[in-house]
């Protein structure tokens, strides 16, 4: 009995003993992120095998929820025990942190790899402060896509996904006359602001879009464009089923999918859902970027690298920036996640239809803007969240109403 | 005598001690700093740079808060007096010695067991149109019949009283049960003598022998209803629109997704003034002063 539990303490100390050694050889990155459902776990396991293979070690921390795991990241930040890196989306969450000295600034690994010049200027400029960078892009999201089932269209008489705006009410008029759900829309407020910002740029334009978001131009809040573009919005609460409030993004997919409804305004990571499903792109589904393929919104995924002195850890998060933005790895993930590679220079050839169509459109700075949370702080978008979900769920609200909740919400947030 | 006295009035007091800073800096401590922090220009981590009353200008300027403040009030005012009423009638059911008061009270307390995330999801699919009752009845037949409450704009906030009385009156009716359990017989032989009615009895003698039950039931409600946040989440979230948010809810949307660690600690410290407005003078009244009149008399 007693050399059983000899033996056993012995293993446990001899093991204990040849861990810190495993650890001095490789390199050894915790990385937090929030990529839990499906597609998302085949996406970041490809970076985790790509950084095994390159000689290091891959801890996965993994919290489901965007919010949970981003205040995970900061709590432990915070706290002094920080990953050795952790996820934010493109934007302004990690503002703060930055200000703060928390975060390591990663120029110097982008001169030495030489991808800055091959990403996006403006998702550059959004993982940047001061003109330094500070977190690593490595997806691009188009968040103004139009998905449409193809058969609810042609069973409602609607040869084609129209070109505009105006000509989209009466055509979603139509698919409501022959019994479908117009749009499918999950009435949480991020996803109605989707719609509306989707809106916003196809119907207003680039110009406007960006006087609004960029400028937080009053002027062009109070502009006829603005106000038109509104008034769309508004006719569009006609077009949703009962069972809209409340909804998730992937349920209301299923609409298109069971081909129950006709037009569903979303990201590209919709996407997933019709290939789970075994639907193609163009065959089963139409994928449209606004309505004519003329200007994509911009977002994506960031990793941030908290300031270690540690020197094995940064020895870890050089590797890691230099596995998760080589080419390689780039295609694989993106592929997988159903976004597109943040490189331009990458090998495109075995993405689908659709993400050709965005790539294309990613090639020019003219034909892209930033999604609204890249210019906008946290707190003013929660704020217009309030405006945009108020207008949308009440009928009543008029077009001064939504205007005038933009104004406030600029002037006490903005 | 009074010196032994004396000694274990001390160490009773030594003993006390862990327990009163544990308390002093567990509650009132964090207390303090959120009121403090309510005062900086915290965004996404807390800061030292004060900015006076500007956070609290913001709260009040924002029709959310607004919203939110009304909804508490509709939403407290019909929660606790609905689970008082409703647990009090059950209690007073199950007093008449019915058949199976075990198997009925269980399934009456069953609710209070489950989490309101648990009660929240229940209730959302109940009044999904597409999933719930309503497709039900339809599906039996009844085409015209709605039950909608929880997408419907100025319906939902009494769906989340319905559902918040679906589980809460389970509790206030074991406090009741409890009660009326311990009321003499005697009181009944007598009233029965005198020939009054049962319901007269129960309102004007029994009701005000369980004024302590009440009180309690009713601090037990009312803490719910300041914490109101997994309820609202899980059945409507706040939707549609902003139709049902509640206090709890701003502080822990501004706290974690707003990056707004000032404005939610202002609006958590406008709550907690609000509730000690509320309860302080009536916890003042109900025991203390009472206490003083018995010492007195």
């Amino acid at each position: 009995m007693t050399s059983v539990v000899r033996s056993i303490l012995a293993g446990a100390a001899l093991s204990l003993a040849a861990l810190p050694a495993a650890a001095e050889e490789k390199p050894r990155a915790e990385v937090m992120h929030w990529w839990t459902s499906g597609g998302e776990s085949a996406a970041i396991k490809t970076f985790a095998d790509a950084f095994d293979k390159a000689g290091g070690e891959w801890v996965d921390t993994a919290t489901a929820g965007g919010e949970n795991s981003r205040a995970a990241t900061i709590n432990r930040m915070v706290g002094g025990k920080p990953p050795t890196a952790a996820q934010f989306n493109t934007g302004r969450q990690f503002d703060d942190l930055v200000t703060q000295g928390l975060i390591r600034p990663i120029d110097d690994l982008a001169d030495a790899g030489g991808w800055k010049k091959a990403m996006p200027a403006s998702l550059v400029a959004a993982a940047s402060r001061d003109g330094e960078m500070y977190a690593l892009p490595i997806n691009v999201h188009g968040q103004n896509w139009i998905f449409y089932s193809r058969d609810v269209l042609e069973k409602s008489g609607v040869a084609e996904l129209p070109k505009t705006w105006e000509e989209m009410i009466p055509a979603l008029t139509k698919i409501k006359e022959a019994g479908y759900i117009p749009l499918a829309l999950g009435g949480q407020p991020w996803q109605e602001r989707s719609l509306f910002n989707a809106i916003l740029l196809q119907q207003g334009g680039r110009e406007l879009y960006l006087k609004i978001y960029q400028d937080k131009d009053e002027e062009a809040v109070r502009s006829d464009g603005f106000r038109k573009v509104v008034e769309t919005y508004g006719k569009l609460r006609d077009m949703v089923d009962p069972g809209s409030p409340g909804r998730s993004w992937n349920d209301t997919t299923a609409l298109l999918l069971n081909d129950k409804a006709g037009i569903q305004e979303m990201g590209d990571w919709v996407k997933g859902e019709f290939t789970n499903a075994g639907q193609k792109p163009d065959q089963d589904y139409g994928c449209s970027i606004g309505l004519d393929d003329t200007m994509l919104m911009v977002g994506g995924d960031v990793f941030v690298f908290p300031k270690i002195d540690d020197p094995s850890q940064k020895k870890a998060q050089d590797l890691l920036v230099e596995t998760m933005i080589s080419k390689d790895a780039q295609v694989a993930f993106n592929l997988a996640k159903g976004s597109m590679p943040i490189r331009k220079d990458v090998d495109t050839s075995q993405f689908d239809v659709c993400a050709k169509k965005g790539l294309k459109l990613l090639q020019s700075e003219d034909s892209q803007v930033p999604v609204f949370d890249i210019l906008l702080s946290a707190s003013l978008v929660g704020s217009l969240d309030d405006v945009i979900t108020q207008f949308w769920n009440n009928p009543s609200a008029t077009t001064d109403d939504m205007v005038e909740g933009y104004v406030n919400a600029f002037e006490i947030e903005g | 005598m009074a010196a032994a006295h004396r000694r274990t009035f001390n160490t009773a007091t030594l003993v006390l001690v862990p327990f009163w800073l544990v308390v002093l800096a567990a509650y009132v401590g964090t207390m303090l700093w959120t009121v403090q922090i309510s005062f900086t220009a915290s965004k996404l981590l807390p800061v030292n740079t004060y900015v006076g009353f500007y956070q609290y200008e913001r709260l009040f300027s924002s029709t959310r808060w607004i919203v939110t403040m009304q909804n508490a009030v509709i939403f407290g005012v019909l929660f606790i007096g609905g689970a008082l009423v409703l647990g009090f009638l059950l209690a007073v059911v199950l007093d008449q010695r019915v058949r199976f008061e075990n198997t009925l009270r269980t399934i009456f307390l069953y609710p209070y067991a489950m989490s309101f995330i648990v009660t929240g999801l229940i209730w959302q699919w109940l009044m999904n149109p597409g999933l719930g009752i309503q497709k039900a009845v339809r599906g039996w037949g009844w085409t015209g019949f709605s039950f909608d409450w929880s997408v419907d704009r100025d319906m939902a906030l009494y769906a989340l009283v319905l559902a918040g009385l679906w589980q809460a009156s389970g509790l206030v009716m074991a406090l009741m049960l409890a009660g009326l359990r311990g009321v003499d017989d005697e009181i009944w032989k007598a009233s029965r003598i005198d020939g009054i009615p049962p319901w007269r009895v129960y309102l004007f003698v029994i009701v005000p022998m369980l004024r302590p039950l009440i009180v309690t039931a009713v601090v037990l409600l009312a803490i719910s209803v300041v914490k109101a946040y997994d309820l609202v989440v899980a059945l409507t979230n706040g939707g549609p629109g902003i139709a049902t948010e509640l206090p709890a809810k701003f502080v822990m949307d501004n706290l974690f997704t707003r990056q707004n660690i000032g404005l939610a600690t202002a609006a958590a410290t406008v709550m907690l003034i609000t509730v000690a407005a509320v309860l302080v003078p009536w916890i003042y009244a109900e025991y203390f002063r009472k206490a003083r009149k018995g010492a007195a008399t």
